[in-house]
């Protein structure tokens, strides 16, 4: 066998390029999957770090659905005997920014270890210093340095990065008196061990509702990331799908070139099974070297993309994601095993026909590729039956999962369509050539092409993904700026930091003549999920610019006049509500759903409507942002000016619709920079895949081309036809995948991001990126005939000679 | 005279001898020879200089008196387009195109295609049924014939064959042998055959031998 190994492993020596392109196109394709799986496993192991130390979101939670539970009832079931822990949660306004305040009691909160922890690093602070020092507070050190203009002596701010942003936790003494909300809780964690025998809290109280998972901003944000996650996993491992065509072309060719080898090895009495088996080591080591590679580049590549993500993560769910690596053995172990698995994948075709040619080893394969009607049925029908597969699923299924299997049936199934579609039209270009030169270019692209097909159908992945992706990127991008244009009805926003406050910006602004618009609202649940609730003034440019996804012409009157309330489009996804419903949102509480209105960017429920009707449930709701819209005389920069001047307002809380706007932008494009990043490498790889077939295709393409040659047609002109026909495969595929790719737009935008996060969204045309994107496919279909090109200038003719020489064979 | 073939000298790189030394030999209009010699004598090098697919390094073939060892690849290119011919021992068809695209091939590149003229090669080569057919589709004989109609449809001024008939058997080598010679006397072509058979050249107007890297009469 050893001998047997040697012999086989000796080809790469004479075939260095080959070996390069093998172990590269293997090392890129664990790269981009490892450095996916790389951040998944850091994200995850930030959660879990969060959730073990801070987080509440294994726990049952008890909530109230009027908002507020009474801190008696808390007193009242600890006295029976269960082990609870308050939690009060609300907005502060502090210097020009909102912040979550949570308070719990130190004592029972199950994260006061790590607190006590911060505590103690701090130095200043002893063990008990989270007790009895008056005031300390923790927050991400993001958050604290933002909050350094607080007030140093009422305020205390210690960093605890495990939390997540924009969140301030306090003992729940310190936060009540801040939210002015004494003798109130948000919510009551169950812990984890109680007695038995205990009455069941259903009996001891009754309007409580209980949630299995506390979903407080301290709870599991693995849940809340999952879409994300899923999302990336999905691309990384298009990726390595990519990146396995190479392979694929890479092996087959390897063990195309040593049939003499293979055929001879058999003349000296070595078994199949023995070559079979001398193959399949060689993979397993060419995987593991390439593999080990990737495991490198990929572990780079994360690095890189890490500290965007984190910020991503941060940014749009608050979860905490550290933005340095560290080197986990199950991601190596996991990388390796894709390695070897799709290795061996890549190569089993290879294998499979060699032990299928068993003693005809000298049979020409390659002239006998020509695709027939029949292969073009079995290969049509496949291709629609996996698209079909997909739709079915869909149909049938429901949720993300269902989405993506409809997904990877419409990628996969359009791929397996390509080779046949490819055909026929080449057939068809056949058919209507008129020059010679372009007939044999049609009809020996026709004969390349189950060769060039797994670079092709990479290729048709990468761009349609590409199409797909940024469709979905730039029309939600569309839609999101007209989107926050619509949102942010007023043309100046002050945070308020208490309702005196707020009441003092509301007369002032009438005194100015500038129309208030108060964001007041109330927090609940609904269906064990967070609910916010906000109640609005009636004003005409709500009417006129809230973004309404489907409802009644009327709904604006039927939402002031008749008690009615809009719902956010991911609550009434999720909860299945439509206009003309009824919705419960209390004991004695329901109203009818008039709208239904995007609300992009948010993962929880929200519902509007009118403040006389939220005042009705909620006497008091909150209010820490007021929309102020000036006169037509009067300049927004100069009512900002008016506001820091007469109420001393910091100019921090007062912030125009332009700013929020650009800031709102800014966040959005920072949270797709890693998936353009992606997008490009995966053309990257089908550029290379490309260059990888040609590469393969032509120690066999001497015979086809010196005839030509010999008939008149020079090498500067098989160069140019060369060429010609790699861009012509790229415009062929390009055109195939542009549908293809609105379609991956489409059910991204109507399927994945519904299940996802609970919204629709329109598409929109981009016609220039089209273009810049087919440019960018010529580029890579251009450099990948670079090299095939060039030789075939440089070719002496003494190699064209080789193939008529009659002693070749 | 077609061609004259003067004192041609080849020797490859890496080897340490001349494939051919100092050459001559004449090639009149209408006129078949065959060239015989060893194997390795560098039967194929002649031919190979003649379709000006190779350059010698001293010597000078003069097609119709003008120099052709030493043109450029474009214009080497377009002379065998229009005015060379060549029939290969392993055919070389074009596996991407059918029989009937095969045969027209070579004359439309060369823009000398005669539908008329192509009819009667592909009638007397017995090629009319198989004219949809794909090269591996069509036994070795058939896939020769076809190689020859793609060079006499051209109809060129040289047909070069290259051990036409080695890969055939008896019956087929003498049937293909008899088309190439009938249908160059017919279209006026010159023809120089390259072969090992004594009996394939004693049917040849004239045979030349190879040996020692000169070329000289065969003997009778």
């Amino acid at each position: 066998m050893i001998h047997v190994l040697g012999t086989m492993f000796r080809h790469w020596r004479r075939a260095p390029l080959q070996l390069v392109l093998l172990i590269a196109g293997l090392a890129l394709a664990t790269a981009l999957w490892s450095a996916v799986q790389a951040i998944n496993a850091e994200a995850r192991a930030s959660y879990g770090r969060a959730v073990e130390r801070l987080g509440t979101g294994g726990m049952a939670a008890l909530t109230s659905p009027e908002g507020a539970i009474a801190l008696q009832t808390y007193v009242r079931l600890r006295r029976v005997g269960w082990q609870l822990s308050p939690v009060l949660e609300g907005t502060w306004a502090q210097g020009g920014r909102s912040v979550t305040l949570l308070g719990v009691d130190v004592l029972s909160y199950p994260g006061a270890p790590a607190m006590v922890t911060a505590a103690e690093a701090d130095g200043s602070l002893g063990p008990l210093g989270v007790l009895t020092t008056p005031g300390v507070m923790f927050a991400h050190p993001e958050t604290q340095a933002a909050l350094a203009g607080l007030d140093q002596e009422a305020f205390r701010i210690l960093p605890l990065p495990d939390l997540p942003p924009n969140l301030v936790l306090s003992d729940i003494s310190v936060v009540e008196g801040l939210l002015n909300r004494p003798g109130q809780l948000s919510r009551i964690l169950i812990l984890p061990d109680q007695p038995e025998g205990l009455p069941a809290l259903s009996v001891l109280a009754p309007r409580l509702q209980r949630s299995s998972t506390d979903d407080g901003p301290l709870g599991d944000p693995g849940r809340l990331t999952r879409s994300f996650h899923l999302n990336l996993t999905a691309f990384g491992f298009l990726s390595f799908g990519v990146g396995l065509f190479i392979v694929q072309g890479s092996i087959t060719l390897g063990i195309e070139q040593r049939r003499g080898t293979i055929r001879t090895l058999r003349c000296l009495g070595v078994a199949m099974s023995g070559l079979m088996a001398a193959l399949l080591l060689e993979l397993i080591v060419l995987a593991l070297v390439a593999g080990g590679l990737g495991l490198v580049v990929g572990y780079s590549l994360a690095g890189l993309l890490l500290p965007d993500v984190s910020a991503t993560l941060r940014g749009l769910y608050g979860a905490p994601v550290d933005g340095t690596l560290s080197l986990r053995l199950s991601w190596v172990v996991s990388g390796l095993g894709m390695a070897l698995a799709g290795t061996l994948l890549a190569g089993l075709q290879a294998l499979l026909s060699l032990r299928r040619m068993g003693r005809h080893l000298s049979q020409a394969s390659y002239a006998t590729a020509r695709l027939n009607r029949t292969h073009i049925w079995i290969w049509c029908l496949s291709g629609a039956g996996l698209i079909s597969l997909g739709a079915v699923v869909l149909q049938v299924g429901s949720g993300l999962l269902a989405g993506f299997v409809f997904l990877g049936g419409l990628m996969l199934g359009s791929a397996v369509l390509l080779l046949p579609v490819l055909t026929l039209l080449l057939q068809g270009m056949r058919r209507m050539a008129r020059s010679p030169a372009f007939q044999w270019l049609t009809a020996d692209s026709q004969l390349q092409l189950p060769g060039l097909s797994l670079s092709l159908m990479a290729l048709l992945l990468a761009v349609a993904t590409n199409v797909g992706v940024g469709t979905m990127v730039s029309s939600f991008r569309m839609t999101f700026v007209d989107w926050i244009d619509q949102r942010l009805v007023a043309d100046v926003f002050v945070e308020v930091e208490t309702d005196a406050q707020a009441q003092a910006v509301m007369r002032w602004a009438k005194a100015n003549d500038a129309r208030s618009l108060p964001q007041s609202y109330s927090d609940t649940r609904l269906n064990s999920a967070p609910l916010r609730i906000y109640g609005v003034v009636d004003d005409p440019l709500s009417r006129r610019d809230w973004p309404l996804v489907r409802g009644a012409p009327d709904a604006w009157d039927q939402l002031h006049s008749a008690g009615a309330v809009f719902v956010n489009e991911q609550l009434a996804h999720r909860d299945g509500l439509q206009p003309g419903d009824r919705m419960t949102l209390g004991p004695d509480w329901s109203a009818p759903i008039a709208a239904v209105y995007s609300d992009y960017g948010n993962p929880d429920g929200q519902i509007i409507m009118s403040l006389p009707a939220l005042r009705a449930h909620v006497p008091a709701p909150i209010v820490r942002r007021i929309g102020l819209v000036p006169t037509e005389a009067t300049h927004p920069g100069d009512l900002g000016q008016g506001l820091a001047r007469d109420l001393g307002i910091s100019a921090t809380a007062i912030r125009d619709k332009d700013m929020i706007k650009s800031l709102s932008i800014a966040v959005f494009d920072r949270t797709f920079v890693v998936t353009g990043a992606l997008n490009i490498l995966t053309l990257a790889v089908a550029g290379f895949a490309m260059l990888t077939s040609f590469l393969s295709q032509w120690s066999r393409r001497l015979p086809q081309l010196a005839p030509v040659w010999a008939m008149g047609v020079s090498r500067a002109r098989l160069a140019g036809l060369e060429l010609l026909r790699s861009l012509g495969f790229a415009v062929l595929t390009f055109a195939c995948a542009l549908p293809l790719g609105l379609g991956l737009a489409w059910a991204l935008l109507n399927v994945i991001n519904l299940e996802a996060f609970g919204w629709r969204l329109p598409m929109y045309l981009f016609p220039a990126e089209w273009v810049r994107l087919f440019l960018l496919t010529c580029l890579a279909a251009g450099l990948a005939a670079v090299v095939p090109v060039l030789r075939l200038l440089r070719l002496s003719p003494a190699r064209l000679l080789e193939v008529f020489s009659n002693d070749r064979l | 005279m077609l061609m004259s073939i003067k004192d041609l000298t080849r020797r490859y790189a890496g080897q340490n001898r001349d494939v051919l030394r100092g050459a001559s030999f004449d090639l009149a209009r209408g006129e078949s020879v065959a060239l015989t010699g060893d194997s390795g004598s560098g039967k194929s090098t002649v031919l190979h200089l003649l379709a000006a697919l190779d350059r010698p390094d001293r010597g000078q073939i003069l097609f119709e008196g003008t120099d052709i060892s030493n043109l450029s690849d474009a214009a080497a290119s377009e002379l065998r387009r229009g005015r060379i011919a060549l029939v290969f021992q392993q055919y070389n068809l074009v596996p991407a195109l059918n029989v009937a695209e095969n045969i027209s091939l070579h004359a439309r590149l060369g823009r000398r295609f005669d539908p008329a003229w192509t009819e009667t090669l592909v009638r007397h080569l017995g090629l009319s049924g198989l004219l949809t057919r794909y090269p591996e589709q069509i036994s070795g004989g058939q896939q020769q014939r076809v190689a020859i109609a793609r060079s006499l449809a051209v109809r060129p001024d040289l047909l070069l064959a290259d051990e036409p008939t080695g890969n055939l058997d008896e019956t087929a080598s003498a049937e293909v042998l008899r088309l190439m010679l009938d249908l160059v006397s017919r279209s006026g072509s010159a023809l120089f055959l390259v072969t090992h058979s004594p009996q394939i050249a004693a049917r040849c107007d004239r045979h030349l031998h190879l040996s020692g890297g000169q070329v000289r009469s065969a003997a009778p």
